[in-house]
């Protein structure tokens, strides 16, 4: 454990996706952070961290979002989101984009130095495991791009799983290469997107496994919605619903 | 280039559904990648390099007046002319009265991406001057009348089927089989004697040397050699980036350059030129002209510095997920992929290329390979910031972008909005999923989209814990 704060006051920033597309994940991530010893809170006016207006070049309403979200986070000992690209946004990107006000950008960079992702902050700062959670599944994981190359997560989710019982996981062979999600560009550039993604699916596919895996619900209902489309068996979930032991509940795409 | 005619979308959409072109490209792009991959496996300080590399070209971009002077002095004194062109205009217009002068009626040429740039090609044929392209490729690309789709396999997006046949209908030799060896016999046969005849060569440079005034072509075919040596003048085109401060430095960047761009450890000719030829030397050009080509460069100084750092390797656009599917000729300028996408808008202007920058997915991999640590995602986003505030962006991105910031600004009426938003894509679910929605096409055209469930995140929990504390 690398941390001195024996129960530390965790803000959930759960991301818009999750909040209205997969609640489980937000659920998942509560359990979780209360078992590594985490006193958890949800603020209730969370919305988005602005990362749809900074990647579209809406530098003001990025700003003003950023801002948002350091007044209603900066209160807590860690802020934990479980989303690579959501956790970079804040972690990497809030500085450039508060880096003209003075005040601001020193808020933003103490609020950067707090804020983690899920699975890294349950593994390096936690040196949390999962006990007695089991799941009889073979899974393959993708690793997200902005978690992977921004934040540096590849061990810690494959450590967190390894601790699962009876999950086999199978390497996926171009695991770093990006799955075509890329925020709006999976819309702008449908057409380009949905080869990309094809041929993510088609690797998904080759392995075998029966579950994919990976940190970030965008890219995973993306690699979802066109594993179905094409009629493939495997179904997605996000990590942290299976190392919280919900693994047995429904994935992406399917009936609750 | 070929621009203004379509869209950046419907170049893409024709692409896509070309499996030919699709085959062409993983074809090359997916040898480098993996050669690539190996060569930097096997050189463990390459890390280090990249820094040195970037620090050189950083160093360079800073004191650049400094080393143009220096290299234009040392070049002037070893019998080399040089001449300065601010724009590509300029730059072919001066190649062409080069040419003229010595009353050329054919050039030989070998692969530049700054040729390309300025248009020479265009610019050759314009003044009735035959081109002879020595790289392989490049005469692939001319005999298909077509432009480079790589910078540095400019005829990546052909098969090697496609290339037979276009040797079998356009070569006086025509090649004896399919295979590599063969078709690469056709064409030397076919361009061996224009070579020897060309009273020109124009050739790019790799590097600009400041201290000795030499500049250094590298390539795998000796092809640069059969440009520069048997024409009585020969003509050097380069951007005033491709400056470094001496011989070691070049060397030092090679090392990167090559490793990069095809995972060898080398280039099969690395040729340094240093004036014209000398009375004691056995070959060599009567005239060495050097043109140093601005063309928005010294503007990218002030606004994006660091990609003068680039090396032109391709490891960009042969590791882009976007460029593997599309390949060069969709982006419709000189520069395809990721690099090309960041230079464009300077050479080309950002209205006429606003789309490139946001044909991106950010993933960062570009970056992530690239020798000289070249920030690309943070280059591209920067011009989407850039056309948003020129108001360059289509209005139903400004609104929808605008008006969802609006909303989630406002946490109360984000909450509401939201729950909205629920029951109304409940509305068209089947099962755990939804086929097809309105305003959702860009997505379920292609793919399935989860259903939400009944309550989001924040009301499910907040709930669950009122209920549960009263
Ligand atoms: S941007 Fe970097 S990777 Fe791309 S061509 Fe230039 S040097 Fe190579």
């Amino acid at each position: 454990m690398t941390s001195a704060i024996e129960c530390p006051r965790v803000g959930l920033f759960a991301t818009c996706i999750v909040d209205v597309i997969r609640p489980r994940i937000g659920f998942a991530a509560v359990k979780l952070l209360e078992e590594a010893g985490c006193v958890v809170e949800v603020p209730e006016r969370q919305t988005c961290c602005g990362q749809p207006a900074f990647n579209s070049g809406a530098t003001k309403q990025t700003a003003a979002l950023a801002r948002q979200f350091i007044d209603q986070f900066e209160a807590f000992d860690y802020i934990v989101v479980p989303s690579g690209s959501c956790a970079a946004m804040i972690k990497a990107h809030y500085c450039e984009a508060l880096a003209d006000d003075h005040e601001w950008l020193e808020r933003a960079t103490t609020i950067a130095a707090k804020t983690w992702e899920l699975m890294s902050f349950l593994d390096e700062v936690r040196g949390y495991r999962p006990v007695g959670i089991e799941l009889e599944a073979t899974a393959t994981y993708h690793d997200s791009c902005s978690g992977l190359r921004e934040l540096g997560i590849l061990e810690q989710p494959r450590r967190l799983l390894k601790a699962v019982d009876k999950l086999k996981l199978q390497p996926l062979p171009g695991n770093d290469v990006c799955c075509g999600f890329g925020g709006t560009f999976c819309v702008k550039y449908s057409a380009i997107s949905n080869a990309i993604v094809g041929e993510k699916a088609e690797a998904i596919d080759g392995t075998g496994a029966g579950l994919l895996l990976g940190g970030d619900l965008g890219c995973l209902m993306n690699m979802a919605g066109k594993l179905s489309r094409s009629g493939s068996k495997v179904r997605v979930m996000h990590a942290a619903e299976v190392i919280a032991g919900m693994g047995d509940g429904p994935a992406i795409g399917e009936e609750e | 280039m070929q621009v203004g005619m379509t869209s950046f979308k419907a170049r893409a959409k024709s692409a896509l559904a070309d499996a030919t072109l699709k085959t062409a490209i993983d074809r090359t792009a997916g040898n480098a990648e993996t050669k690539r991959a190996t060569a930097v496996g096997e050189f463990p300080q390459f890390d280090a390099a990249r820094r040195r590399g970037r620090k050189i070209k950083d160093h360079v971009i800073a004191n650049l007046e400094h080393y143009l002077t220096q290299f234009e002095r040392n070049a002037i004194a070893s019998g080399a002319k040089v001449h300065w062109a601010r724009t590509s205009q300029e730059a072919s217009r001066i190649v062409i009265d080069i040419c003229k002068a010595a009353n050329a009626k054919s050039v030989t040429r070998s692969k530049s991406m700054l040729g390309e740039e300025i248009g020479l090609p265009h610019a050759l044929e314009a003044a009735g001057i035959e081109r002879v392209e020595t790289d392989l490729a490049e005469h692939i690309v001319q005999l298909a009348d077509e432009t480079p789709s790589h910078i540095v396999w400019p005829a990546m997006h052909k098969t090697r089927e496609q290339v037979a046949e276009l040797f079998k209908s356009q070569h006086q030799e025509l090649p004896a089989s399919d295979a590599i060896p063969d078709l690469v016999e056709s064409a030397r046969k076919d361009l061996r004697r224009k070579f020897l005849n060309a009273d020109v060569g124009i050739s790019g440079a790799n590097f600009l040397i400041a201290d000795t005034g030499a500049i250094c072509t590298v390539t795998n075919e000796g092809n640069a050699e059969l440009t520069t040596t048997p024409p009585k003048v020969h003509i050097v085109t380069a951007g005033i980036e491709k400056l470094v401060p001496s011989l070691g430095h070049a060397f030092m960047l090679l090392r990167l350059l090559v490793r990069s761009a095809t995972g060898g450890d080398f280039t099969q000719y690395t040729t340094f030129h240093c004036g014209p030829k000398r009375p004691e030397d056995a070959d060599g050009p009567e005239e060495f002209h050097i043109v140093l080509v601005d063309n928005g460069r010294t503007k990218m100084r002030r606004e994006l510095p660091e990609m003068l750092r680039c090396i032109r390797c391709g490891a960009c656009m042969n590791h882009c997920v976007v460029y593997r599917q599309i390949g060069g000729h969709a982006y419709g300028a000189t520069y395809p992929g990721p690099m090309g996408s960041v230079l464009t808008p300077v050479l080309d202007g950002l209205k006429q290329s606003r789309e490139l920058p946001h044909a991106c997915t950010l993933n960062g991999k570009c970056a992530e390979v690239c020798p000289v640590e070249i920030p690309l995602p943070s280059l591209l986003r920067g011009w989407r910031e850039r056309s948003w505030k020129e108001g360059l962006e289509p209005v139903t991105v400004r609104a929808g972008i605008g008006g969802w910031a609006f909303v989630a600004r406002r946490p109360g009426l984000y909450h509401m909005a939201t729950a909205i938003a629920v029951r109304l894509m409940r509305l068209f679910k089947r099962g755990g999923r939804i086929a097809w929605m309105p305003f959702a096409g860009g997505w379920t055209e292609y793919r399935d989209l989860p259903a939400p469930p009944k309550k989001t995140f924040i009301n499910a929990y907040h709930a669950s814990r009122r209920g549960a504390k009263p």
